[in-house]
């Protein structure tokens, strides 16, 4: 995974977003090449899932731009944007499974939604996805909530990659597994990205997750990237707030907000 | 004038949430009347809200009815008017209770369970999921249920209006000696198509409210499962208060003050 990155495939530039008096996102720039996996990790609260979803279109920044392939997706709306949203797959940290339909038809659902493929046809899709996951076909006629965690974490990546985006989004996608499931995922995510020659954004406060699955990381404290730089150069970054976070220490820059 | 303050800020909160609301309901509408629509998921719901409430608004329905005839009979007899019961029972059925009891007992029903299934996929990121795999939230979730509730609630009503109004002929004629060909006679003479029609234009209403409302507070509820119960309490409530208030504002409309 370390091609280098000549196009920028995602482009944030002074990302800003506010809920209230609070400030989550002060000025976020960050750039995400073609083909190339980028792990943003922070604390919790530093503000990597609100980032997401302004990449989403689930939440909309109060400043600054997002583009994508180029054009500046803040400035789109309806149709437009959707176009943009519909190359990007998203791993939920939660998995997000709908518990009122059957796996192969969560997995599918995109395939029906974006595309309108038939039903047997997007069944097909779907055990060929589930298989590249790990998943044998007697799971596909379960229900997410038959499955265990890990399972369903196996299903949340199978629909992710379902329609073989461009980017693909994990949030947090080893948080809550054992460290042998987290290592599998890992491969998985590593195997997929590679298989579909897809751009990756990760976030995850993982470090061992992170360096599996980074060709660079940056690092967000308070609503800004504090530090950005090939996988391989984390341990010698020379930032404090890096190296307090990589070495889980308590006593550092970082202070533990306790209220926000 | 500190103390203007708070009146001011609980004002402002009224204002804020009622335009949240109605800015939800405008959306909602308009996602109704813009293809595509989801067929299957209407059908579904229709099934969810109309079909399986048929037994509880029956019950309430004819126990109601049952009632009516009774209470009206101890009133009715001391002015020797008992033939004005048969009236009462159809034209209260028809104009009042047949769409408001359906409508309180459809809410308890469904509402409170389209707030907790909807507010159960908000917290649990589902609705997010659903944005992210093409297909509008608004499109799949909401629309289905409120396009089911405005057509399911008034065919409830229906059949309610005439269980209820089987409701009082039994006991009028079984227990308070009416005769029967007579009582029908009674029940038809006075009923005309407006008390019926209002009745109905009143549950399509209701039915609306109902679902708007489960919508609404299960779309916008955060914090976990106790945000969701808080969620579907708010709609069970709202629900209610706004039928009882819709019902006042449409019988004026109808029949004048």
């Amino acid at each position: 995974m370390t091609r280098t990155a000549s196009e920028s495939k995602i482009e944030l530039r002074g990302l800003k977003k506010s809920f209230g008096a609070k400030t989550v996102l002060d000025g976020v720039d960050l750039r995400v090449g073609a083909g190339e996996s980028v792990v943003v990790i922070g604390g919790s609260g530093s503000g990597k899932s609100v980032m997401l979803k302004c990449v989403l279109g689930l939440l909309w920044p109060d400043a600054g731009s997002i583009h994508i392939d180029g054009a500046d997706v803040t400035a789109l709306t309806g149709r437009a944007r959707q176009a943009h949203t519909e190359k990007i797959g998203m791993l939920f940290q939660s998995g997000a499974l709908f518990d009122s339909l059957k796996v192969w038809e969560n997995v599918a659902f995109a395939l029906r939604s974006q595309s309108a493929m038939p039903k047997r046809q997007a069944r097909d899709v779907a055990l060929a996805k589930l298989a590249q996951v790990g998943l044998a076909a007697d799971v596909a006629e379960l229900s997410p909530s038959e499955l265990s965690g890990g399972m369903q974490k196996r299903v949340a990546l199978a629909r992710a990659i379902a329609t073989d985006p461009e980017i693909v989004f994990f949030d947090e996608p080893t948080a809550g597994l054992d460290p042998i499931l987290g290592d599998i995922i890992n491969r998985l995510i590593v195997d997929c990205v590679r298989h579909l020659g897809a751009s990756a954004v990760s976030i995850t406060h993982d470090m061992t997750s992170a360096r599996k699955i980074a060709d660079r990381i940056a690092m967000l404290h308070e609503g800004r990237i504090v530090w950005d730089g090939p996988a391989a150069d984390i341990e010698s970054s020379g930032n404090a707030f890096v190296d307090q976070f990589i070495h889980g220490r308590a006593e550092g820059p970082i202070g533990m907000a306790v209220r926000r | 004038m500190n103390f203007l303050a708070p009146i001011g800020r609980v004002f402002i909160g009224f204002l804020v949430a009622t335009g949240r609301l109605v800015a939800f309901a405008a959306v909602s509408v308009s996602h109704c009347v813009r293809p595509p629509l989801y067929g299957r998921s209407i059908g579904r719901q229709m099934i969810q809200i109309g079909y399986f409430s048929l037994p509880v608004v029956g019950l309430t329905a004819i126990f109601t009815g049952m009632v009516l005839a009774l209470q009206s009979y101890t009133g009715f007899a001391r002015l020797n008017a008992e033939s004005a019961i048969a009236t009462v029972v159809v034209l209260t059925m028809t104009r009042e209770l047949g769409p408001v009891l359906a409508g309180l007992m459809v809410a308890g029903r469904v509402g409170a369970a389209i707030a907790a299934e909807i507010g159960t996929m908000r917290v649990t990121e589902q609705i997010d999921a659903l944005a992210t795999l093409s297909t509008d939230p608004y499109k799949y979730l909401i629309v289905p249920r409120l396009i089911a509730g405005v057509v399911t609630l008034p065919i409830l009503v229906l059949i309610a209006d005439i269980i209820g109004v089987f409701g009082g002929y039994v006991v009028s004629v079984h227990s308070l000696d009416f005769n029967a060909a007579n009582y029908l006679k009674l029940t038809w003479q006075f009923l005309e198509p407006l008390d019926v029609i209002t009745g109905l234009v009143k549950a399509a209403v209701f039915g609306f409210l109902v679902t708007l409302m489960g919508c609404y507070h299960g779309f916008h509820s955060r914090g976990g499962a106790q945000g969701v119960g808080a969620a579907a309490t708010n709609a069970v409530v709202s629900a209610s208060v706004l039928i009882l208030a819709a019902n006042y504002m449409i019988t004026t409309a109808f029949f004048g003050t």
